[in-house]
């Protein structure tokens, strides 16, 4: 028995501790946002942020996830309004639309961090997530655009 | 169009549209149907459901207009595209269209067919509910039809007394059938568009970027358990040994695994796999570890020792014999031209096994309810499949209803979604609880249906001036519609019946350009047939037939002394067979040379050319994909050679291409996008092998589709002349890998004919 906060709301969840916090999200609590790709954390279809940094929740397990704060795409912005999200749509990012979630969360995490980045610092960022529609040209335009917003608030 | 869309288009040319209202309160709907002759009303009709309408659009009494996309969301946007269609004729505000996605209908998406097939149908059911709108309209306001005017949702009469779309349709009063002969006298606009050609915002996005778009891989429902499949160490043709009369299978281990429930098995009732057998637990990772102790004692089978080489040098056999394979393109004598040719060149170019790799891997949902087997997958064929479905579990097709869901990629692996939507359901009849089915990441990578490993020999024979005299194009391919739609196959042009040919192996060979001699030859690889097995992967064969004529043309330029862009030209002259017809390739080879001027003046390739230098160089491809419905489009690389490391940089990519009339400009920009860098990553990254029967890749570690890093500048030039709109799914994929071959020859002058385009390969050419 885990107790884990996602979001802001607490769940208590009975699975085994090495459960990877991916299928707790996705078929306990049914919070279907967060995508499986490639179960090795190649792909980053899985990223959330565990106390506001990207991981790649098929590589968490429940033990490790437990006690900590943990968003995931739905609770990024409670309206999906994020300076991210916004650019996503601004810059129609997505195509068959799977990897996004866990671009955005990439994306959003290093924003967080760097409200500036470079083209050099988002490809170090973003490498790790793959599209395969191949999205990148505007996924970069969109962090860019984000980056702006952001700074500005 | 030797195609399935081709085959349902002949279909629609017998259709009627009905435009009324489906049920009380429902709003008006307008549908197509299909057959003959409408007896009665339309709300009769709809009412009756004798008919059954494919239903198009319906009007809310709120004047809300909803767009029943019957063409599966992988990533194109088609919904946005339909509507755009629709919205332009009916005549209504942007604002107030939406999408749904019905339950199933018999469709297929894929081939880059979906809009230059339904163009001009959802334009006239769009106009055709805007007629009856006014017609109904003008009586309310008791006015002749032709006093009045349709406007943003509203039918308003000169003097300017009106009456909205919202109000017609609450009335309950519209009531239309539009049969045969008025239908053709439907005209839709050619011009003055408004919503047509315009980069409206795709209406498919806000649900992608908040985490609530749904796709196959995310539908539940209650009382489910989870399967894996436990897969044999080979792609296909595995089945247990037999310990007495059971199948050796042991789980004995698994039961251990709390939260194992048990496992079925059984063989592929249609051999679209060998044989199934699926662990079943109450989560997915308890599935998996269930799925890893079960020990299943195989029978390998056939392709137990098959490798790639094997098929590959299999291929290089066949092509070496002239009776192999049959002509699916023939023009002239070739045979006898090229013999009598005075300077003859050959070359042969390879592309390796890859995999389609969509970020969800494969999935489905299945259960039984009163009856009728449901289905959640994300699919592109489900025309197909309902059919196939029901022979496997036993049901008429009317009882298989494949429900849409977004697909998490498509790319030509979900035309074969039902190698897991049929394990699925035989495991929920088998235990009378609903299935869900997923693949892991190398369960997807070693189980798919893969693009073929090809084998290309192209002769020419020119005369000493230059001039191509004969052109021979062996392919050699494992064919996907052998396997999965032979209906789709023609007879040959030599051996008839005897030997027939595939469009999807060999379309591209098939090219705009006028060779007098010209024969395209199709050679089944049937090692790679048996032990692949093949699949349909974005752009299918024009990825493949092109990377070798137009490297081809570019070695012919070298070797006569012409620049790439004069030797095609020269060739593309829109007369004879290369005229071009209406509506599909009005214009003809006049179109392709358009596109090669555009894209050369754009980068300045004729001054580029042979003169960057220091490990730099450029280089053009063009083609057409396919030959019934082109896309007209020229692609040029610009590259940089590390001459000691082996690397290749694509600095930039530059595309133009003819799109006719881009339904959505941007949509059509971001398919163009997109596809330049799936054609990189076939070009560059992707190579798939395999080894007694498996792939030896197992995830994304091994098997590398392009990543941010590897992104070049990208420019696409679209060229709107307002013809009928063609594909953009897919052109854009096909221009890439021939084109880097020839910049990567114009800067260090080695000819890369085998893809990917690796370090080691460039390293071992610039040796020898």
């Amino acid at each position: 028995m885990r107790i884990l906060t996602i979001n802001g709301f607490t769940h208590v969840v009975d699975m085994p501790d090495d459960t990877p916090l991916l299928w707790v999200i996705r078929e306990n609590l049914k919070m279907t946002g967060t995508k499986f790709g490639c179960g090795a954390g190649l792909c980053g279809a899985c990223t959330v942020h565990l106390n506001g940094v990207a991981v790649r929740s098929c590589q968490t397990s429940l033990e490790e996830a437990a006690g900590q704060e943990i968003t995931t795409i739905e609770g990024l912005d409670p309206a999906g309004q994020h300076p991210v999200q916004r650019a996503w749509i601004a810059e129609q990012v997505p195509q068959c639309g799977y990897c996004q979630s866990g671009q955005i969360m990439q994306a959003a995490s290093l924003l967080q961090k760097n409200p500036n980045p470079s083209d050099a610092e988002i490809i170090a960022a973003m490498n790790g997530n793959l599209c395969r529609c191949a999205t990148y040209i505007r996924i970069k335009k969109a962090i860019k655009r984000a980056a702006v917003e952001m700074r500005r608030v | 169009m030797d195609t399935i869309e081709g085959k349902m288009q002949s279909q629609v040319s017998r259709r009627h549209f009905l435009v009324g209202t489906a049920a009380a309160g429902a709003g008006l709907t307008i549908g197509c149907v299909i057959g003959p002759s409408v007896l009665g009303t339309a709300s009769e009709a709809f009412a009756a459901n004798n008919y059954s309408p494919t239903m198009l659009y319906t009007i809310s009494p709120a004047g809300i207009v909803t767009v029943h996309v019957n063409k599966s969301e992988m990533g194109q946007h088609v919904g946005t595209a339909l509507a755009q269609e629709i919205a332009e004729e009916l005549e209504v505000d942007w604002k107030n269209m939406r999408l749904d996605y019905p339950d199933f209908t018999a469709f297929f998406t894929g081939g880059s067919l979906s809009i230059l097939s339904t163009f001009m149908g959802a334009c006239q059911a769009g106009a055709a509910g805007r007629m009856a709108l006014l017609d109904a309209g003008a009586k309310e306001l008791g006015v002749t039809p032709s006093d009045v005017h349709a406007e943003k949702g509203w039918v308003i009469a000169k003097g300017g007394k009106k009456i909205s779309y919202a109000q017609l349709v609450a009335s309950g009063k519209v009531d239309k059938v539009y049969k045969d002969d008025e239908l053709k006298k439907i005209a839709i606009k050619k011009g003055g568009y408004k919503i047509l050609g315009k980069p409206l915002l795709a209406l498919d996005i806000p649900a992608k970027t908040n985490g609530r778009a749904l796709f196959g891989i995310d539908y539940f429902v209650d009382n489910m358990v989870y399967g894996k499949i436990v897969r044999p160490p080979v792609r296909i043709g595995a089945k247990p040994k037999k310990t007495g009369d059971k199948d050796a299978i042991d789980d004995s281990e698994a039961k251990k695994i709390p939260g194992y429930l048990s496992y079925v098995a059984m063989p592929d009732p249609l051999g679209v796999n060998t044989y199934y057998v699926i662990a079943l637990a109450n989560n997915f990772p308890t599935a998996i570890k269930a799925a890893r102790a079960i020990k299943v004692d195989w029978d390998l089978g056939p392709n137990a020792n098959v490798s790639s080489d094997d098929i590959l040098q299999r291929a290089k056999e066949l092509v070496a014999d002239p009776n192999a394979g049959g002509l699916y393109w023939l023009i002239g004598d070739p045979k006898k031209a090229y013999d009598a040719a005075p300077v003859k060149i050959d070359a042969e170019y390879v592309t390796p096994l890859a995999s389609h790799v969509p970020i969800e891997p494969m999935n489905a949902v299945a259960f039984f309810d009163k009856g009728t087997l449901h289905l959640y997958s994300g699919s592109q064929l489900q025309a197909a499949h309902q059919p196939m479905l029901a022979a496997a579990t036993g049901l008429k097709p009317a009882q298989v209803v494949i429900h849409q869901m977004y697909l998490g990629g498509g790319f030509g692996r979900r035309l074969d979604d039902d190698d897991v939507m049929i394990p699925a359901a035989l495991a929920a009849k088998a235990i009378g609880r609903p299935v869900k089915i997923i693949y892991t990441r190398d369960e997807d990578l070693r189980n798919d249906f893969y693009r073929s490993i090809t084998y290309q020999r192209l002769r020419a024979g020119l005369d000493t001036k230059g001039n191509v005299l004969a052109l021979r194009h062996d392919v050699c391919m494992a064919s996907s519609a052998q396997r999965a739609a032979p209906a789709l196959l023609t007879p040959s042009k030599d051996k008839g019946n005897k030997y027939k040919v595939d469009s999807s192996s060999m379309s591209g060979s098939d090219s705009w350009y006028g060779i007098p001699n010209y024969a395209a030859r199709d050679i089944t690889n049937d090692l790679g047939q048996r032990a692949t097995p093949p699949g349909f992967l974005r752009s299918v064969s024009t990825a493949w037939t092109f990377f070798a004529l137009e490297s081809f043309l570019d070695e012919l330029a070298r070797k006569t002394g012409k620049s790439p862009v004069q030797l095609r030209l020269a060739l593309l002259t829109a007369e004879g067979p290369n005229a071009g017809s209406v509506p599909m390739s009005v214009g003809g080879a006049d179109r392709i040379a358009a596109v090669i001027k555009k894209a050369a003046k754009e980068t300045d390739f004729e001054k580029k050319h042979g003169r960057l230098g220091s490990g730099r160089g450029i280089g053009l491809a063009a083609t057409t994909h396919f030959r019934d419905t082109p896309t007209w489009t020229c692609g040029i690389a610009e590259v940089a050679v590390d001459k000691s490391s082996g690397e290749i940089k694509v600095e930039h990519f530059t595309t133009a291409i003819d799109l006719g009339l881009p339904v959505n400009t941007d949509g059509a920009l971001s398919q163009c996008e997109g596809g330049t860098l799936f054609g990189l990553s076939l070009a560059m990254y992707e190579q798939a092998t395999m080894h007694n029967g498996l792939l030896d890749q197992t995830n994304f570690d091994t098997y590398t589709p392009i990543r941010m890093a590897q992104v070049p500048e990208v420019t696409i030039h679209i060229l709107a002349n307002g013809h009928t709109p063609v594909g953009v799914g897919e052109p854009a994929v096909t221009v890439v890998a021939p084109a880097i071959s020839n910049a990567v020859y114009d800067a260090v002058g080695i000819r890369l004919r085998h893809l990917p385009f690796t370090p080691d390969k460039v390293k071992a050419l610039l040796k020898s």
